[in-house]
Parts: structure tokens; sequence; C-alpha cells
């Protein structure tokens, strides 16, 4: 057991490690000082209050895609349908947003609620053809990411505005941003969003760890048939783990519209907030400390790597590549169990 | 024991890491001196920002990139063209660029450029609108330009261009060239933009020709040249022989499927009219013998930014004014590179019509309410 565990946190921290040697590697084969570039982007994430702010607001969602992926996957349930809850949620939240006029207390949890409820519903329709039908959960959740897209782009074109590209901005009152922060972090976008994601992480962990929903959701993840022999209602804890999950990314995307954006543009792609919400689940090893710290990683890689081509002419792309790699030895991870085990072998 | 070989191994990979960075240190100097440059010229700037040689200027682009082949490319090579004027160089002392990945990168990106110390950023296209309306407002001391919309503010220039001007052109060459009497037109996003190329075509090919037929469709994306392909082939598919693309990327799929049917097919007579830029060389078959492309609207993005720029460097930077590109001025045009296709005929029609309207005789419509008002009075 100890080594079990011990070996959830090396995987990843060694994923990460590799990944970033191998992103050094590349810059050196393409001519550009591994060392500056990083220092470029560790500035880029960290160099003043500005970027420290903007880190935090990109870490924000991707705590919160990342725990939807993972309180799915540990039903055995692979929600790749994270993106479209992600848009669904934004969506709602900015339509309350907008449409409502009402005193802050009311107004902003009402719009993070619609967003979680937005969330999951997206995600109940796969859930319940899963429990229902047997249809796979992947392929429906991909099929609903593009329904979701499309829909919200309709609705934004048709029934929110007049033919306009983006939404109104939201009202004062459903704002999660704050004078007080962006003062703090010299106007950067940073919004109380990270409070919410914190306080789900907490919920996360503690619905899986401390209640029987949890054990459940857990057993129906190792063996479905097991827990079914054992009298747990299985159909019922896919359902409840999907609701759950697309709950969690609703919240995702009612960080963008009421923190980041403050409306919503038409999209013209994925935000990939939700896809990226699968990698940091991944590293996190779905645990509710883990999605946090790999959501910081992502987003210090992504704020951080803006920076590079300006200070040393280094593409951002490259963090891309980085991402790439680490994902790719988090999922080998049985290559790094195996070397782990040689090393250990070796020792007795 | 065991503890010891995993400090070992990581030790190892210190090592090695560090030997691989000793080997790329030897371009370390020159970029050290560079950076040094630098910090002495921007210091300089700071004690006398009326002096024209501290100049500089930057961009950041949409999530296209300036390799789209279309407009953010276009708008680099404006600043490059004009670096090569002023004799200055890519970097915080002459000009650059910030690339955006996601919509959520606008506002970074223009805030660190803003910390460099740039004399004038522009934000190019219409998806950064929001963006640099709240970075003018954060930052009133400093100049913003924005391509292809409008930003109310004191401190940003607006630069669009008489789209629907250059299209009703197009429309003409289109209307003279096809066989079938079906032409088609492939928009990116459904929005005001992309609306005008959509109007200015369809009012050129109906003013040579009533009874055309114009097939109007939306990718609604501006980066996926797959349903760019498959729209494209449904169009040719269905008798159109002309197709007019205003949707940058995904316009590359309209240029593939043309050239595929071509190679299955030589003495099919099918064309594309590109957007943008001069996109001859996207239309070109495999010996370079002939390109499928009929002429392109191009729009000079690149004149644009660069004349902006030059107005902000002698001081008369066009603050909360909106200034707009069109035929007269040559910010919008079209090509005339492929001769094969462009032919005499065509030529001088798109001369006719081109003369109608910068005298002032035609007023090309702007919107789709205008649109059905010109097509009344046709």
């Amino acid at each position: 057991m100890t080594t079990n565990r011990l070996f959830n946190i090396l995987v990843p921290l060694f994923s990460v490690l590799i990944g970033l040697l191998a992103g050094a590697i590349i810059m050196l084969i393409y001519g550009y000082n591994p060392i500056e570039g990083y220092a470029a982007l560790w500035k880029g994430a960290f160099g003043d209050l500005y970027f420290f702010g903007e880190t935090i607001r990109q870490v924000t969602p991707y705590i919160l895609t990342g725990l939807a992926v993972a309180f799915a996957f540990r039903a055995g349930l692979f929600n790749i349908g994270a993106e479209g809850q992600v848009i669904a949620g934004w969506l709602a939240a900015v339509w309350i947003g907008t449409s409502i006029e009402a005193p802050i207390y009311i107004h902003l949890p009402l719009a993070i609620i619609v967003a979680a409820l937005a969330g999951a519903l997206v995600a109940f329709i796969p859930g319940i053809l899963k429990a229902k039908l047997g249809v796979h959960e992947v392929i429906v959740t991909i099929m609903f990411n593009y329904i979701a897209l499309y829909s919200a782009n309709a609705i934004i074109r048709n029934v929110l505005t007049e033919q306009a590209d983006k939404t109104e901005k939201i009202a004062a009152t459903a704002s999660l941003s704050s004078e007080w922060l962006a003062t703090f972090t010299s106007y950067s976008r940073m919004h109380y969003g990270i409070l919410i994601a914190l306080l789900v992480a907490l919920i996360m962990w503690f619905i899986i760890e401390k209640t029987t929903i949890g054990f459940e959701i857990r057993s129906v993840g190792f063996n479905k048939h097991a827990s079914e022999y054992a009298g747990m209602n299985v159909n019922k804890n896919i359902i409840l783990a999907m609701i759950i999950s697309g709950a969690f990314a609703g919240l995702a995307g009612s960080m963008e519209g009421l923190g980041t954006f403050g409306n919503m543009s038409i999209q013209a792609g994925f935000t990939n907030l939700g896809f990226d919400g699968i990698a940091v689940a991944l590293l996190g090893a779905n645990t509710a400390i883990g999605v946090i710290l790999a959501a910081i990683l992502f987003g210090v890689l992504k704020v951080g790597a803006l920076n590079m081509p300006t200070e040393a002419g280094v593409p951002s792309e490259l963090v891309d590549v980085i991402i790439a790699f680490i994902i790719f030895f988090v999922a080998s991870s049985y290559l790094i169990r195996w070397i782990l085990l040689r090393f250990k072998k070796g020792a007795k | 024991m065991r503890k010891n070989k995993l400090l070992l191994s990581i030790l190892l990979l210190f090592v090695f890491s560090m030997f691989l960075v000793a080997c790329g240190g030897a371009n370390d100097d020159k970029k050290e001196t560079n950076d040094a440059d630098n910090t002495n010229d921007e210091a300089t700037e700071d004690n006398a920002t009326e002096d024209s040689g501290d100049f500089s200027v930057a961009m950041v682009t949409d999530t296209g990139g300036i390799d789209d082949k279309s407009f953010n490319q276009s708008a680099w090579e404006g600043l490059e063209a004009w670096g090569e004027e002023h004799g200055l160089e890519k970097g915080a002392a002459g000009y650059d660029y910030a690339q955006s990945e996601d919509d959520s990168d606008y506002l970074p990106n223009f805030t660190r450029l803003v910390k460099n110390d740039f004399n004038i950023i522009f934000g190019i296209g219409f998806l950064l609108e929001d963006a640099v309306a709240d970075i003018a407002e954060q930052n009133p001391d400093n100049y913003f330009a924005i391509v292809d919309t409008v930003v109310d503010a004191p401190n940003v220039a607006s630069i669009t261009f008489a789209e629907h001007e250059g299209s009703f052109l197009a429309g003409v060459a289109a209307a003279m060239k096809t066989k079938t009497n079906k032409v088609g037109f492939l928009g990116g996003v459904d929005s005001d933009l992309i609306n005008k190329f959509e109007v200015g075509f369809v009012a050129g090919a109906k003013s040579v020709n009533p009874d055309i037929e114009v097939q109007i469709q939306y990718a609604e994306d501006f980066n996926a040249v797959d349903k760019g392909k498959l729209i494209a082939s449904n169009m040719y598919n269905s008798d159109i022989d002309v197709i007019y693309h205003a949707a940058g990327n995904t316009g590359n799929g309209v240029f593939a499927e043309a050239k595929d049917i071509k190679r299955n097919d030589p003495d099919r007579e099918i064309w594309v009219i590109g957007v943008d830029r001069d996109q001859h060389e996207e239309g070109l078959n495999e010996d370079k013998s002939a390109s499928v492309t009929l002429t392109s609207m191009i729009k000079r993005v690149d004149i644009s930014v660069h004349e902006v720029t030059n107005a902000a460097m002698a001081g008369e930077f066009p603050g909360g004014e909106t200034i707009v590109f069109g035929l007269e001025d040559e910010g919008v045009s079209v090509a005339e590179t492929n001769e094969d296709a462009f032919t005499e005929d065509i030529r001088s029609a798109v001369a006719e019509w081109e003369e109608k309207i910068k005298n002032g005789e035609l007023d090309v419509p702007k919107s789709r309410a205008e649109l059905k008002e010109f097509e009344e009075g046709l």
C-alpha cells in the first residue's frame, strides 16, 4: 500500500521532470538557450503581481475541469464532455448575469448555481444513456461537446443578442471580479473564483473519501459487477457521478463568464479548458489535492509560455510539447514503475 | 541503499542537463549583449520620448498567428517593412509581436507589451475589441490601434477597410467568369465584418448579371480546413464554378478541393477567389503551370499598419479616429496575378466598376438590409 502511494506521487513528479528536461533538449536542438527559456517562462508566470494574478486566473478553471474529469474517472467513467459542460456553464452564468436584476448576495450565487446545473444537465444525458442503455459515454460526451458549442453560439446570436458576436457584459452584482484584487495585482483579471475552486476541491475530497455516496462511486469504478452483487445501485451511481462531474465543469464555465471575461463571445472553436482538464486529472492522479497541484503547473506553463517569445525568442508552442511529454510519461506510468522497481531490486 | 541510487540518478540527470546547457552557451553571450543594448535603448527612450530614433511598435495577433497566410501575416509584414524603413530590428527596441493561443491571452499579451514600453501596440482583428478597450482604459498614456473594428477611446486608432468595395469587384470578376451562372461564397464566422464581404460580393455579381445565383455558406470557424474542403466539394458538385472565400485558414480547404478536382479532371473550369492577401500561390498546381486562383480581394493590412505607425512616430497619432482604407488609397483591391484566367474582358469590366465606386456614382451596400434595397434598385 505504501509503495503504491509512493508511486502515485513519484510517477507524476518524474513525468514533470522528464517533460521539462525533454523541453530543454528540444530547445537546445533548435538553438535556443533552455535556461533563458525557462527563466522567461518563470518570469512570465510570477515575474510581477500582474502575471501572478493572471496565473491564478488561469489555474482557477483548470482546477474545476480537472476535478470534473477526476470525479467521473473515480466512477470508471471517461468524461470527455467537460468541454461542452464548460461552455454550457459559461453560457448559463452569462445568461443569468445579464438578464436578471438582483442584489449581489442573490444574483452571484444564483448565476453560479445555474451554471453548475447547466453543466450537470449536459452531463446527465450521457450518464442516463450509459446507465439505461449501455451507450458508451466517451462517444456521447464527444458529440455533446459539439452540440453544446454550436447551441451556445446560436443562443448568443439569436436569443441573447440580435445577431451580435458577443453578449452584453454581466451586471456588477453577478461579477466575481473585485476592484480590490484588480488593484492589488495591477489590473490582472484574477477573481474570487479561486476560492470557489478550492472549496469545490474540498467538497470533492469529502464526497469521495468521507461519504457513502463516494464509497459507492469508487466501488463502481473498481468493479461494477461486484458492486451490483454487493447490493449497490450501479445505474444510480453512474448517473450521479456524471451529474456531479458536469456540475464541476459547469462551475469552470462560470469562472470564465463571471470572472475572466464578464461576457461570452461566439466561440469559433473549443475553449480547451475541458480537454486540458483531462490532462490535469491524469497528472493529478484523480485526487483533489493532486488536481490542484497539476492545475497550478498547467496554469504556470500556459501563462508563462506567453512570455517566452518576447523574452527568450522561444516559440510559445514549446510549452504544448512539454505538456505532451508530461502526459505521455504519466500515461506510460508503467514504464516509470518498471524503472523504479528495477532500482529497488538492485538495491536489495 | 535504494535512496542512494535514486539520488545518484537525479544527480546524473542534473549533470547531464548542465552539460547540455554548457553546449548551448555559445550564442548566449551574443544574446546578452543584445539585451544590454535593449536596456540602454529603453533607458534613453524614457528620457526622450520625442526622439523618433527610439520609436518601437508591437502587435498582438488573434489565435491565427503571424503565419496564417491572412491578415495577421499581412500586419506583421507591415511591421517588418516599417522596421526595415527605419533600420530597426525585431525585439523590444524595434518591432515585435505577441501571439495569442487563446481568447484569454489577449489581455496578458497587451499588458506585457505595455510593460516593455512599446510606443504603439496594434490589436489585429475584431476578436481583440474588448481587450483593446480594456487595456486602453487601464493605460491612458499609451497608444493603441485596432484593425477591423472600432474602439471608441481617445488613445485608440481604429483601422477599418472598405471590404464591401473590394468584394464587389470580386463579385464582378466572378460573374464575368462563371459559365454556369452559379457562384458561391464561403464565410468564416457569420458576423458583421464577414457580412460585408458577402454583401459586396453578391452586389457585384448581381450588378453584372441580375439572374446569377449566389450560394452563401458559413463554416462558423476561421480555422477548419476540413470544413472548408467539404463545403467547397458540395458547392462544386452543385454546378458552382467560382467560389469566393472570406474564411481565413478555413479557406485553404477551398483551394485544396479545387486543386483535387483539377487533378482528376484537368479540363473542368473551376475557380477560387482568395482573400486578404494575393493567394495566387495557394492555387498553383503541382508543376506550377496554372493556378485555380482567379483573383484575390487584397486587403492591405500591411499598408495600414505601416502608415499608422509612421503617423504616430511623426507625432500625429490619429487617436480616437476611425481610418477607413478603401479603393482610393489602395487599402483594398483585386489581384491581377493570374493573367490566363483574369482576362482582358474581366480586367476592363472591373476597372469600369472600380471607377464608378471611386467617383461616388455607385454606393456599395454594407449590410444585408442595404443589399435588399440595392437588389430592388437593379
